[in-house]
């Protein structure tokens, strides 16, 4: 056994030695141990090495604000974890560890160059230095602080483990099972409430465990930690969360758990939930969340070795860990007395204790005096010696040699959760800290994370608050106070953090040790005019590190206000966020990963086109089938094909993701009527009309055809991609502006699968397939709906087209419409049918100058602007959008209007999105006078088409313009939109 | 995620919600009759409180049904939730 692990005492289970290893080297530990009080008991305080300067760094702290000690911890390269604090990571048998931030290795690094550089990087260098050559700057510089920013490496190879996300309810949540949590959930459980107690830690009980002096209701504190565990352990209505840190508090006193389950095992069986997320809703919820020590600031205070007194004591107590051999106590306070002497008392040599108070004159330090420690009073550490560790404090002229410093400025309450909820602070003189004032969710603060010290009062303090929620909830506790005895009790003595150390030449006094904040960068930023702390914080970085300041920002605040002139409470405090502790992607995501990202649609004829060879697109969460290669083909060769079949013979196209409501009622007409540009009174039953829908700003949000199927009845189509939005529209205005209107609105976009069939035989195609509906073109005609069947399945047919040939849309309801897409096909066949798809569509579409929603307008677009003003409905003295329309600026002339392009050089294909000038030979800065909005190449018609909105665009027809492109300007031709068949002789065929 | 009292429904998690903008805005039944800047500002300006606010919300994952709610803005308390066609509580 190592010189550093005591005889007896903690709660590491001495019979199981476990084997890990640091940077490679192999070490021994026991089952309880952290990482951290396992390398302590090996004698190792480097663990990593700073940010921005290099300097080797030691363990801290006991828990979870550990700046210092980030360590990867390696499984295989698929489950290496960067950036955890060694300070909670459990050990495990062959647990493999290194440290980060440094190269080749911990005890060399080259980075550490920054250190002696460091004049050239102080607070905010990024905006000073490396200014010069200019160039230099995004060639050099930048690349250059990029490569060396970042902390840690992220793992391989994709997460292999299992996570979930779970949504639960309680009364009471109590968050930390120290005292005051643990009294409060035994009185919240005897209520009767249903409880949650939560706590980081692997083991409940926080500070008590490492008490060894008190007594509690008679018995030892551990004791009555294990009894009062194992009462909630049986409690029916109680839960137990260990490993799992309450990380966010959310409004509506929703709380986000983080609950890590495997992380602590050498062995996870197979399958094992690597974490969960919980999102609790707690009626009540108790703060039992603690304080934490708030290191001094002084020179050469991050040294290997300089660590807080608390943390010292509990690696002894809890871990029996002794962390070094000869220390030198340096505080503002009285509790490092307290562990002066039990670490004395534990063989630890103790050189002398160094109060920056005037006087030292309390209970401790009159027993410390007692005891034959020396106690300097009002004193000043000048600087600290040593490289890899610490080997000696300055101290009034002395150098007193340690190979330990313990240091406590003291404690700092964890009110993150409760300022999380929105709660105020207000400054408290006595304790020297902020404390939870008025609150604004319906949360209780017990214990320590309130200012309340002692462990008599933290029980008493934790229990009332236990009550009081349970009380809240309907509940009433029958428990009412604990007999303690002995044991730490309220070492509450002023901590005086105001007091100036003058720094040796050289020697950095660091407020922010993970970011390497100095006090002198403070001050500079003071000097340079910065007075707010957010500005502060942002232009130091200081507490905006992993840790997110949680020893620093108190340091920093006082620091800033000595310099300001100010009181500490007037600086005013940054804002906490969540999370507490950082939280992993894996947690976050849980099971909405890879194929479960994101739902994904299919269409009833999916699978038919995955079996022909479809390429796919999303389109929303929707997969369309983009077109139909053949052997050899790439894209454009496949879709001049299809597009060639169409207009010569057939094709075959999946539209089932087109939106499609049902619009129901006696008022359906005029409910169509108030929201749509177009007059729908007018419309006969078996008629369709293209449909254009405004916002009430009077630009076109959608577009659809839309068939009177039954008086009382429209079958409505959208866009792909607007029909939950537009349902919502119409459901908003059904709802709140014309509730009188009788009408209903169901969606039936999968209800109904829609098989295009377009192209000139198209009729010759599906003749010997339709029963019970004249088909021929005086008994269905252009935009005629006909209900009937096509192979024995009821159908809604549509004679509509978006292609500008002869073309039917048949409606058949989902179950069948694989079946009746195969009958369609293989009759086909001897017509020349092609399946096509979304891309061909396109360029068929475009051929045509038919706008899609969204491609071709951009929510700035009135139907003028498109040239579609011919669908308003006439005499309508209003829908939604109309008034918007009169207003000037959307009649001007000038605006941009839709028009075609032709390029001067027949076979470019113009970039979508590229801008349009009137000149060529133009240099930048020039005006831009409209943009590409759809371009293809037309194998139909030999020669490039292109969409675009363009000022004035319709009275600019046969105007030369020019595209600016990186390679040379582009010359095109204003034309109509209408590209192919423009009389429109193919649609009524 | 706040927690929402539908009025058709009870309470259930902000994700069944979408959000509806501010309340009591009733679309004029004339707007031909409205002049420009009349039209305007019932089509743009909204409130932005600093405390209580009318505003709408959808049960979109629930009920379907539109309702309006007083929410404090700068706690995200509710003070009432309560039926489209209906006035605040005082």
């Amino acid at each position: 056994m190592s010189a550093f692990r005591t005889e007896c005492g903690g709660r590491v289970d001495r019979s199981r030695k476990l084997h890990f290893s640091f940077d490679g080297d192999e070490f021994e530990g026991l089952a309880g141990d952290t990482l951290a009080s396992a390398l302590l008991a090996n004698g190792i305080h480097l663990a990593g090495r700073s940010f921005k300067y290099h300097r080797p760094r030691g363990i801290v702290t006991a828990g979870a604000e550990e700046p210092n000690a980030l360590v990867a911890v390696w499984r295989d390269a698929a489950r290496y974890t960067p950036n955890l604090r060694a300070t909670q990571v459990e050990l495990y048998e062959g647990l493999s560890a290194e440290s980060q931030n440094r190269w080749p290795s911990l005890g060399f690094d080259l980075g550490r160059l920054n250190d002696w550089l460091s004049p050239l990087f102080p607070a905010g260098f990024y905006y000073k230095t490396f200014m010069w050559p200019r160039a230099a700057w995004a060639a050099i510089y930048e690349p250059m602080i990029r490569a060396a920013a970042g902390l840690g490496r992220a793992p391989a190879l994709p997460d292999p483990d299992r996570y979930e996300n779970r949504f639960a309810h309680c009364d009471v949540l109590v968050v930390g099972s120290g005292p005051a949590g643990l009294a409060a959930a035994l009185a919240a459980a005897d209520s009767g409430a249903r409880v949650v107690l939560c706590d980081e830690q692997g083991e409940l009980g926080g500070s008590l465990l490492g008490e060894v002096q008190a007594r509690i209701d008679g018995v030892e504190a551990a004791d009555w930690l294990a009894r009062s565990v194992a009462v909630l352990i049986r409690h029916p209505r109680v839960r137990l969360l260990s490993r799992t840190t309450a990380f966010g508090y959310f409004p509506h006193n929703a709380i986000g758990l983080n609950e890590r389950l495997s992380d602590h095992l050498a062995d996870a069986p197979v399958g094992q939930l690597r974490e969960r997320l919980w999102q609790f809703r707690a009626r009540e919820v108790v703060l039992a969340t603690g304080a934490i020590e708030r290191p001094l600031v002084f020179p050469g205070n991050d040294r290997p070795g300089i660590m807080l007194a608390g943390a010292a004591r509990t690696y002894l107590r809890r871990y029996g860990v002794r962390a070094g051999s000869r220390a030198v106590v340096v505080t503002s306070n009285d509790s490092a007395y307290q562990a002066a002497l039990e670490l004395r008392e534990a063989g630890i040599e103790i050189a002398a204790i160094a109060d920056l108070r005037e006087r030292a004159d309390g209970a401790l330090p009159r027993a410390a005096k007692s005891a034959g420690i020396e106690v300097i009073e009002s004193a000043v550490v000048h600087g600290t010696r040593g490289g890899l560790r610490v080997r000696g404090v300055e101290l009034g002229g002395r150098t007193l040699d340690c190979d330990l410093v313990l240091m406590s400025g003291g404690f700092t309450p964890s009110v993150h959760l409760f300022s999380q909820s929105r709660g105020t602070l207000k400054w408290d003189e006595a304790s020297n800290a902020f404390l939870p004032a008025s609150k604004a969710e319906r949360t209780h603060s017990a214990g320590s994370c309130r200012g309340i010290t002692g462990l008599v009062d933290v029980l008493q303090d934790g229990l009332a608050a236990g009550a009081a929620a349970a009380a809240a909830c309907g509940f009433e506790s029958t428990i009412h106070r604990f007999e303690v005895s002995g044991g730490d009790n309220a070492v509450a003595s002023r901590a005086d953090t105001s007091r100036d150390h003058p720094a040796m030449p050289g020697a950095k006094a660091f407020v922010d040790f993970q970011n390497d904040v100095t006090a002198k960068d403070l001050a500079l930023a003071a000097r340079e005019g910065f007075r707010s702390i957010e500005h502060v914080k942002r232009y130091t970085t200081v507490g905006m590190a992993t840790d997110q300041g949680k020893t620093s920002n108190l340091n920093a605040l006082g620091i800033v206000a000595g310099q300001l002139g100010k009181k500490l409470p007037d600086v005013g405090l940054t804002t906490f966020r969540m999370p507490y502790t950082p939280v992993t992607f894996g947690a976050l995501a849980g099971v909405a990963r890879g194929e479960l990202f994101d739902p994904v649609r299919k269409t009833p004829m999916h699978e038919w086109a995955a079996e022909h060879g479809a390429v796919f697109e999303d389109v929303g969460l929707w997969k369309r089938a983009r077109y139909f290669p053949r052997s050899g083909e790439d894209m454009h060769a496949a879709v001049a094909r299809e597009c060639l079949a169409v207009r010569s013979a057939c094709g075959i196209f999946d539209a089932s993701t087109l939106g499609k409501v049902a619009v129901v009622g006696p008022d359906a007409a005029e409910f169509l009527n108030r929201l749509y540009i177009n007059n729908w009174s007018n419309l006969a039953v078996g008629r369709a009309r293209y449909g254009i829908l405004l916002r009430e700003d009077g630009f076109i949000y959608d577009d659809g055809v839309i068939a009177r199927t039954a008086a009382n009845h429209f079958h409505v189509t959208t866009t792909t991609g607007g029909a939950a939005r537009v349902l919502n529209m119409m459901e908003d205005y059904r709802q709140t502006e014309w509730p009188e209107l009788a009408v209903w609105l169901t969606s039936v976009t999968e209800q109904w699968a829609v098989i295009a069939v377009q192209g000139p035989h198209a009729r010759r195609v599906l003749a010997p397939l339709v029963t019970d509906i004249d088909i021929s073109p005086t008994g269905l005609p252009h935009m005629g709906v006909a209900q009937g069947r096509i192979c024995g399945a009821p159908m809604m047919l549509f004679r509509v087209s978006f292609s500008g040939e002869l073309g039917y849309e048949i409606n058949v309801p989902t179950d069948c419409s694989r079946a009746v897409w195969q009958a369609v096909h293989e009759a086909g066949v001897a017509h020349g049918i092609t399946p096509y798809g979304t891309e061909t569509m396109h360029v068929l579409r475009a051929e045509k100058g038919y706008i899609i929603v969204g491609q071709d307008t951009d929510g700035t677009v009135t139907p003028d602007d498109a040239g579609l003003s011919w669908a308003i409905g006439r005499g309508k003295a209003d829908f939604v959008g109309k008034r918007s329309l009169e207003r000037a600026a959307m009649k001007s002339p000038h605006r941009k209007q839709l028009v075609g392009l032709c390029t001067l050089e027949f076979r470019t294909v113009l970039e979508e999105g590229a801008q349009l000038v009137a000149a060529a030979g133009l240099r930048p800065p020039m005006k831009s006078i409209g943009h590409v909005t759809s371009s293809y190449f037309s194998a139909s018609l030999g020669h490039s088409v292109a969409l675009a909105m363009i000022a004035g665009g319709r009275a600019r027809g046969g105007q030369t313009l020019y595209v600016p492109m990186p390679e040379g300007d582009m010359a095109v031709q204003v034309t109509s939109p209408v590209f192919y068949d423009p009389e429109g002789a193919r649609l009524h065929a | 995620m706040l927690l929402i009292d539908c009025p058709w429904c009870g309470k259930r998690p902000e994700l069944e919600f979408s959000y509806g903008g501010q309340a009591h805005l009733a679309r004029p039944s004339r707007p031909a009759e409205l002049d420009d800047q009349q039209w305007v500002e019932y089509l743009y300006l909204r409130a932005n409180p600093r405390g209580p606010h009318a505003e709408r919300w959808r049960h979109a994952r629930g009920c379907g049904r539109f309702f309006n709610a007083l929410r404090d803005t700068t706690t995200d308390q509710f003070a009432a939730t309560y039926k489209i066609g209906e006035q605040p509580p005082a």
